[in-house]
C-alpha cells in the first residue's frame, strides 16, 4: 500500500470574505501547518490590455479607475504621464497641485480600507465601521470633482477635467483639520490592541533581500525597511514642492506594514494641506486645443473649439511613435504603464503593471510554516485588489 | 539623474560588447537591445555587477508584431534603488524560438513569465511551472496576439438542462462595430461580416 499522505488538501474562495476579491488559493496543509500554496488568480481578467488596445487615448482612461478600484485617479495618473511624456507636453502648475491633491486622497482611500479590512479579517469590527464613514466622505469630494464617486475618469492627458468647484479646497481642508483625530481613533483601537498584535507581529516577516527579490514595492518594501518611494526617488508632477516624511517599518511583518500605512497618512494629511495652501491660480489643463477638449461655453462661440471637440472624441488625438515606461507611487506601490505607440490614435501596446501581482506571487513562500489562521492576517497586510491584479 | 544614466550606458556597454545590439537613453530610462541567446548571461551581469545592481525586476512584458519576421518583441524592465536607475532589455523572436527563463534570477519572474505564455504563447525554457495564470481553465488561445479578435472565440453561460457553466462559440446578438475614425469616409467596420450581410441580403 502506498504511504498514507499526511496532508489535506483545502480550498479558499473564490467566494470567500477573507480572500479581498475573488482569490482561489489551493492550501496543503499539514494539520494547521501550511505546507504550500497555490493562488488561482484571473477570475476577474477583463481583459483590460486588450480593450485599450481597441480605444483611443480618451477611451481608454476610464479602464484605469477600474483596475484598483479604491484608489481610482492614481491609476489614470500613471497612464496620463506615460501619455504626456509621448506627447511632451506641459501640466499647467495648478492642474499638477489638483492632481497631487487628488492622489494623497486616493492614497488615504486606500490606506483606510486596507487597514480596516485588515482588522476585520483577524477579528475587529468597529475599525471598519470608522473608517468607511471617512471613505464616504472622502469620495464625495470625488463627486463634487468628477460627478462620481468612483470611477472619476478625472485625469486626463494633458491636466485634469475641470477645476475644483466652489468651496471644495474648503472642505477638504476641513477634513485635514479633524481627521488625524480620526487615526488617532483607529490607533487606539488596534495598535496597542492585544488581540491585534498577537494575529500581526512577526507574522509574514519579508527581509529586506527578500523584498528586492520578489519585486515587492510601496508599503511591502518599505515595511522591511527599505526607504523607497517614487515620490522622493523620481519624483514626478510637484512631488518635488512638498515636504513630507517616507516612514519605513524595522521587522518586515504584517504589523510594521499596519503602522507604515497609518504614517502614510499622516504625511498624505500634511502634503493635502500644504497642497491647498500653495495651489496657484491658473488652467488646469494644457491650453492646447488639439489635446484637451475646449470649454462648453466655447463651443457656443468659436468654430474652431467646435472642431477641435469634434475631433477630439472622434478620431482623438495622435501620440507620436515611440515606447514609453512610466511609473507612479500608487497607494499598493509601483503602478506602472508601458506604452507603446505607432503613431496613431490607439496606443500598439498597453501593459498595466500591477504591485499586487507581485506581492501575491509571494503568497506561497510568505506563508510557509504559518499557521492557517494567519493566511488572512497575511493576505490583508499584502494589500491586494483583484481589480489590478487580473486585470 | 540624467548624467548617471549616461555613465551607465557607457560602463554596460564597454562590459558586454558583443551582447548588446543597440543602446539608447530615452527618458531617462535606458533601453538596451540584445540577442535573446545573450538574455540570460546580460541579466545576471545587470543584477550582480556592483556598478549597475539592478536587482529589481519590474515587470516582463512581450509586444506581438504580427507582420514582422521575428514576432514577438520581449520587454524587461529593471530598477537599480542605488543608482536611481531603470533599465528596459528588448529581445526579438520568432513564433518558434523559446527563450531562456529567468526564474533562477529573480523568483518574481515566475508569474510574469507565466503572463507573457498565457496571453502570447511564449515558451520561457527551464520555467518551473509553466501554465496559464490570468484565462479561464481550458482557455484556448492566446488573447493578447493581434490575430485573436477583440470578442473572442468563445462565451460561457449557465446551462439549465446540464445544469452547469458551458463554454460554446460567441454569437453577438448585434454586430460589434469597430468605429475607426481614422478614415471617415470609408464608414465602419463589421466584425462578423457573413451574418450581417446575408442578414441586409434577406431584407
Amino acid at each position: 500500500m502506498a504511504k498514507q499522505s499526511k496532508t489535506i488538501n483545502l480550498n479558499f474562495g473564490p467566494q470567500h470574505p477573507a480572500a479581498h476579491g475573488v482569490l482561489r488559493l489551493i492550501l496543503e496543509l499539514d494539520g494547521e501547518i501550511v505546507e504550500k500554496i497555490d493562488p488561482h488568480i484571473g477570475l476577474l481578467h477583463r481583459g483590460t490590455e486588450k480593450l485599450i488596445e481597441n480605444k483611443t487615448y480618451i477611451q481608454a482612461l476610464p479602464y484605469f479607475d477600474r483596475l484598483d478600484y479604491v484608489a481610482p485617479m492614481n491609476q489614470e495618473h500613471a497612464f496620463a504621464l506615460a501619455i504626456e511624456k509621448l506627447l511632451n507636453i506641459e501640466v499647467p502648475i495648478r492642474g499638477q497641485y489638483i492632481r497631487v491633491l487628488f492622489c494623497e486622497i486616493g492614497r488615504i482611500l486606500s490606506h483606510i480600507l486596507n487597514i480596516t479590512t485588515q482588522a476585520l479579517d483577524v477579528g475587529a469590527l468597529t475599525p471598519s465601521l470608522w473608517g468607511f464613514e471617512e471613505r464616504e466622505t472622502l469620495m464625495t469630494f470625488y463627486e463634487r470633482v468628477s460627478g462620481s464617486r468612483l470611477h472619476a475618469n478625472y485625469f486626463r492627458p494633458g491636466g485634469v477635467h475641470k477645476d475644483l468647484p466652489r468651496g471644495l479646497s474648503d472642505d477638504i481642508y476641513e477634513f485635514c483639520n479633524n481627521f488625524p483625530k480620526i487615526i488617532d481613533d483607529l490607533e487606539t483601537l488596534l495598535t496597542d490592541n492585544r488581540i491585534f498584535k498577537q494575529r500581526n507581529v512577526d507574522v509574514g516577516v519579508v527581509t529586506k533581500q527578500e523584498a528586492l527579490e520578489y519585486s515587492f514595492s510601496g508599503v511591502m518594501l518599505r515595511g522591511s525597511g527599505v526607504p523607497w518611494d517614487l515620490r522622493k526617488s523620481q519624483p514626478y508632477e510637484c512631488y518635488k514642492d512638498f515636504n513630507f516624511k517616507i516612514p519605513i517599518g524595522k521587522n518586515g511583518d504584517c504589523y510594521d506594514r499596519y503602522l507604515c500605512r497609518i504614517e502614510e497618512m499622516r504625511e498624505s494629511i500634511k502634503i493635502m494641506k500644504d497642497c491647498i495652501k500653495k495651489m496657484p491660480l491658473g488652467p488646469v489643463k494644457s491650453i492646447d486645443g488639439k489635446i484637451t477638449p475646449p470649454k462648453k461655453n466655447d463651443l457656443k462661440n468659436s468654430m474652431e473649439a467646435l472642431i477641435h471637440h469634434f475631433k477630439l472624441f472622434t478620431e482623438g488625438f495622435r501620440v507620436p511613435e515611440g515606447e514609453i515606461y512610466t511609473a507612479v507611487e500608487a497607494p499598493k506601490g509601483e503602478f506602472g504603464v508601458y506604452l507603446v505607440s505607432d503613431g496613431g490614435n490607439k496606443p500598439y501596446k498597453c501593459k498595466i503593471r500591477a504591485p499586487g501581482f507581485s506581492h501575491l506571487q509571494a503568497m506561497d513562500y510568505l506563508l510557509k510554516g504559518h499557521m492557517l489562521a494567519d493566511v488572512p492576517a497575511v493576505l490583508g497586510s499584502l494589500d491586494i485588489v483583484f481589480g489590478e491584479v487580473d486585470r | 539623474m540624467s548624467a548617471n544614466i549616461s555613465d551607465l550606458e557607457k560602463s554596460v556597454n564597454s562590459a558586454l560588447t558583443t551582447a548588446i545590439k543597440t543602446s539608447k537613453v530615452c527618458f531617462n530610462q535606458l533601453f538596451l537591445e540584445i540577442d535573446f541567446r545573450n538574455l540570460y548571461s546580460t541579466i545576471l551581469y545587470l543584477k550582480t555587477n556592483n556598478k549597475c545592481r539592478f536587482r529589481q525586476l519590474i515587470d516582463i512584458t512581450a509586444v506581438d508584431y504580427p507582420k514582422k519576421e521575428k514576432r514577438f518583441n520581449i520587454v524587461y524592465f529593471l530598477l537599480s534603488h542605488e543608482n536611481n536607475a531603470r533599465v528596459v532589455i528588448n529581445i526579438n523572436i520568432n513564433e518558434k524560438e523559446a527563450v531562456p527563463s529567468i526564474t533562477k534570477i529573480y523568483p518574481s519572474a515566475n508569474w510574469m513569465e507565466r503572463e507573457v505564455f498565457d496571453m502570447y504563447g511564449i515558451i520561457f525554457k527551464d520555467h518551473p511551472n509553466l501554465k496559464r495564470i490570468l484565462t479561464d481553465y481550458e482557455f484556448q488561445g492566446h488573447p493578447l496576439r493581434k490575430d485573436f479578435p477583440l470578442t473572442g472565440h468563445t462565451e460561457v453561460r449557465y446551462s439549465e438542462n446540464k445544469k452547469k457553466v458551458i463554454s460554446e462559440p460567441v454569437k453577438l446578438e448585434q454586430a460589434y462595430r469597430n468605429f475607426d475614425f481614422d478614415s471617415p469616409w470609408e464608414g465602419t467596420k463589421y466584425i462578423n461580416k457573413e451574418e450581417h450581410s446575408k442578414k441586409d441580403k434577406e431584407k
